[in-house]
């Protein structure tokens, strides 16, 4: 047994930074290199988990099932996990997985809207598979509000739920709140877990926050590779947690060489904190938002950290992609109006 | 001028809703509300309406003298489905607000045209009677090999029903942009909004379409249906031109259209940002007078 699981997402939130082009090949080579590594739960799916492929979010390259299938062929002891979104996959698309291999499944929901995932997670249960629930956005409600959308997971069925701070904007001390509250509702009945991001460079902070909170379950990715400023890097969370004497169970040898001589060498954009994703960070913005907010900016001239914040500003949720194009043509729009009134 | 007369079961914020709408109709008019609590508000407030309401079900309904012509069902699914089929012996024309489906999926201004001999109608989602009249509009001028909608709606305006259900939502509006829009593939996406004040429904359309296709047509097309749709729901309309994107080669060499849609309410018992709630109820009133409009003229009656 160790301390701690950490569940590595490299093929799944890393998606979204390769704008959803992962090859067989490459899925193959990360599987092969985390699984001797030594991670119990890889997780590959769409960015935006299964069925995403899409305008909205992007289409894949190489159609997911296929990824997955070459996951669970490639992994000798690592169990292969997919997302899935209610209101973006259904149970159809978690049933395909689980016919090809998948074992677990990761059920994400909007924070405040864990009952959505109630047929997901009973589903999920008849197949047999792992349950793990994602609570977005966590950062927007507070610890003991999380805590209650916590428990709707947990009676659904859901084994171990996730502080998900998908626009890496909790700060380490929200991150342990949270934690807590989660640790201190659920008990024994599922574990808890913190999904970080790197947009205010605290994923690894506040993993190790989470840790000391009571979390047991961990996410990262080889490089960061992830949506807005990128995940926890899994080789940093597995060399920190060492000094900090937790055992993940995994090689620190060998995940420093999945990340430098793997990962790194097929990364097109290796993710950092630029202008845009610290602002994701800092107004609080879904961290998957970023491509799209850049192309968004291409296509109508305007600034995608002006996107960015006006989202912010607007409230929107994951899945809300479209908006994105919604504010570009009101910015454009806007900056037409200032020259033609300048003119 | 006569009118056909409608009964509505499922007395909820959905019932109360379609009453206020349909006591503005001069083809509809509703003789009775029913359902099957006593205590029920719902009931409560259509009697004082002066509309006879009660909660004995539609046993009671079905032993009246006088029965109906029209019955609009918005209780659930599993309740539609018990009850279509006496409907139909009774020889009332069903107008089905659940996702029941036990009838063919009705759009107002795409589709209901076919099926006004049809015993039982299906009001598809709230998403679908949103969208896929885009989705027609596009499909009428240029062939739609691909269409995608995303809807996103207010958490207060997502009942338990939608909640427990969301899967349904999704395969079901996808059905209806390919059986109704005309796609040759439909994908639907919902997402719910806590975002407080509520968010105003907002739906955006994505058609897949040829790289020489006509946009101007198309344009015109989209601006065409909105009136359309307009006729019923006054606060459905584009907040942007229609949008077109160059074919790129991850949409398999298509160009695209995106529609940006918003769905304000008519505010008549539910709220105005439950534009998903009112599409419902204003596409079924659409429906009924439509409907009610043909029953008229084949009786003669008028």
């Amino acid at each position: 047994m160790t301390d701690l699981r950490i569940t590595d997402t490299t093929l799944r939130d890393g998606s979204h930074a390769m704008a959803h082009q992962f090859t067989e090949q490459q899925v193959r080579d990360v599987v092969g290199v985390l699984d001797r590594a030594g991670v119990q739960v890889i997780e590959v799916t769409h960015g935006d988990g299964l069925g995403g492929s899409s305008f909205n979010y992007g289409f894949s390259g190489t159609d997911e099932l296929t990824l997955i299938r070459a996951a669970v062929e490639e992994a000798e002891r690592a169990r292969i996990a997919v997302l899935l979104l209610p209101g973006v996959g259904t149970i159809t698309d978690l049933k395909r997985a689980h016919d090809i291999g998948a074992r677990v499944a990761r059920i994400a929901t909007h924070c405040t809207e864990a009952d959505v995932s109630i047929q997901h997670f009973g589903a999920a249960r008849d197949l047999g598979m792992e349950t793990v629930g994602f609570l977005m956005l966590s950062h927007r409600i507070g610890p003991e509000e999380l805590a209650k959308q916590a428990r709707i997971m947990a009676d659904a069925g859901c084994q171990g739920v996730y502080v998900v701070d998908s626009a890496g904007a909790l700060l380490p001390d929200d991150a342990r709140a949270r934690v807590e509250a989660l640790v201190a509702e659920l008990g024994e009945d599922a574990q808890v877990g913190l999904h970080g991001h790197q947009n205010l460079s605290l994923g690894v902070a506040n993993s190790l926050a989470a840790y000391q909170a009571g979390a047991r379950q961990i996410d990262g990715t080889l490089c960061a590779l992830g949506a807005g400023a990128g995940n926890s890097p899994t080789e940093v969370l597995v060399a920190a947690f060492d000094r900090m004497g937790v055992d993940t169970g995994l090689d620190l040898t060998e995940t420093l060489g999945a990340a430098a001589e793997v990962a790194l060498p097929f990364i097109t954009r290796l993710p950092w904190a630029d202008r845009s994703s610290i602002v994701q960070g800092h107004s609080g913005v879904y961290s998957s938002f970023l491509l799209h907010a850049e192309r968004a900016a291409a296509r109508y001239g305007v600034p995608s950290h002006e996107i960015l914040r006006k989202v912010g500003e607007h409230g929107y949720v994951g899945g809300q992609e479209d908006m994105i194009i919604d504010i570009a043509i009101q910015l454009a729009a806007q900056s037409s109006d200032v020259k033609a009134g300048s003119a | 001028m006569t009118k056909a007369k409608a009964a509505i079961v499922g007395p909820g914020n959905i019932g109360t809703d379609l009453l206020a709408k349909l006591r503005r109709s001069e083809l509809v008019e509703v003789s009775a509300m029913v359902g099957v609590d006593p205590e029920s508000d719902g009931l409560a407030r259509a009697r004082e309406l002066g509309i006879e309401a009660s909660a004995e079900g539609v046993d009671w309904l079905l032993s009246q003298a006088e029965l109906p012509d029209l019955v609009f069902e918005s209780t659930s699914a599993r309740a539609h489905a018990a009850n279509a089929v006496r409907y139909a012996d009774a020889g009332i024309r069903a107008v089905d607000l659940t996702p029941a489906a036990v009838g063919p999926f009705a759009c107002p201004p795409v589709n209901l045209g076919q099926h006004l001999e049809a015993p039982n109608v299906n009001m598809i989602t709230c998403g679908g009677q949103a969208t896929i009249p885009m989705v027609h509009a596009v499909s009428r001028v240029t062939p739609v090999s691909y269409a995608e909608i995303v809807a996103s709606i207010a958490s207060r305006s997502a009942g338990p029903g939608t909640r427990a259900n969301i899967d349904e939502f999704t395969e079901t509006t996808a059905n209806g942009i390919e059986t109704v829009g005309g796609a040759d593939k439909g994908k639907a996406i919902i997402v719910l909004n806590p975002v407080d004040p509520p968010m105003i429904m907002r739906d955006t359309v994505f058609c897949a379409i040829d790289p020489d296709a006509d946009t101007g047509a198309i344009t015109d097309s989209i601006h065409r249906m909105i009136e359309e749709v307009r006729r019923y729901v006054p606060g459905y309309r584009l907040k942007a031109d229609p949008q077109f994107d160059e074919p790129r080669a991850d949409w398999g060499g298509k160009a695209r259209v995106a529609v940006f849609l918003e769905v304000r309410g008519n505010g008549d018992y539910l709220p105005e940002w439950a534009g998903n709630l009112d599409i419902m109820t204003a596409a079924a009133a659409r429906t009924g007078e439509l409907l009610a409009e043909h029953i008229i003229s084949k009786e003669g009656v008028a």
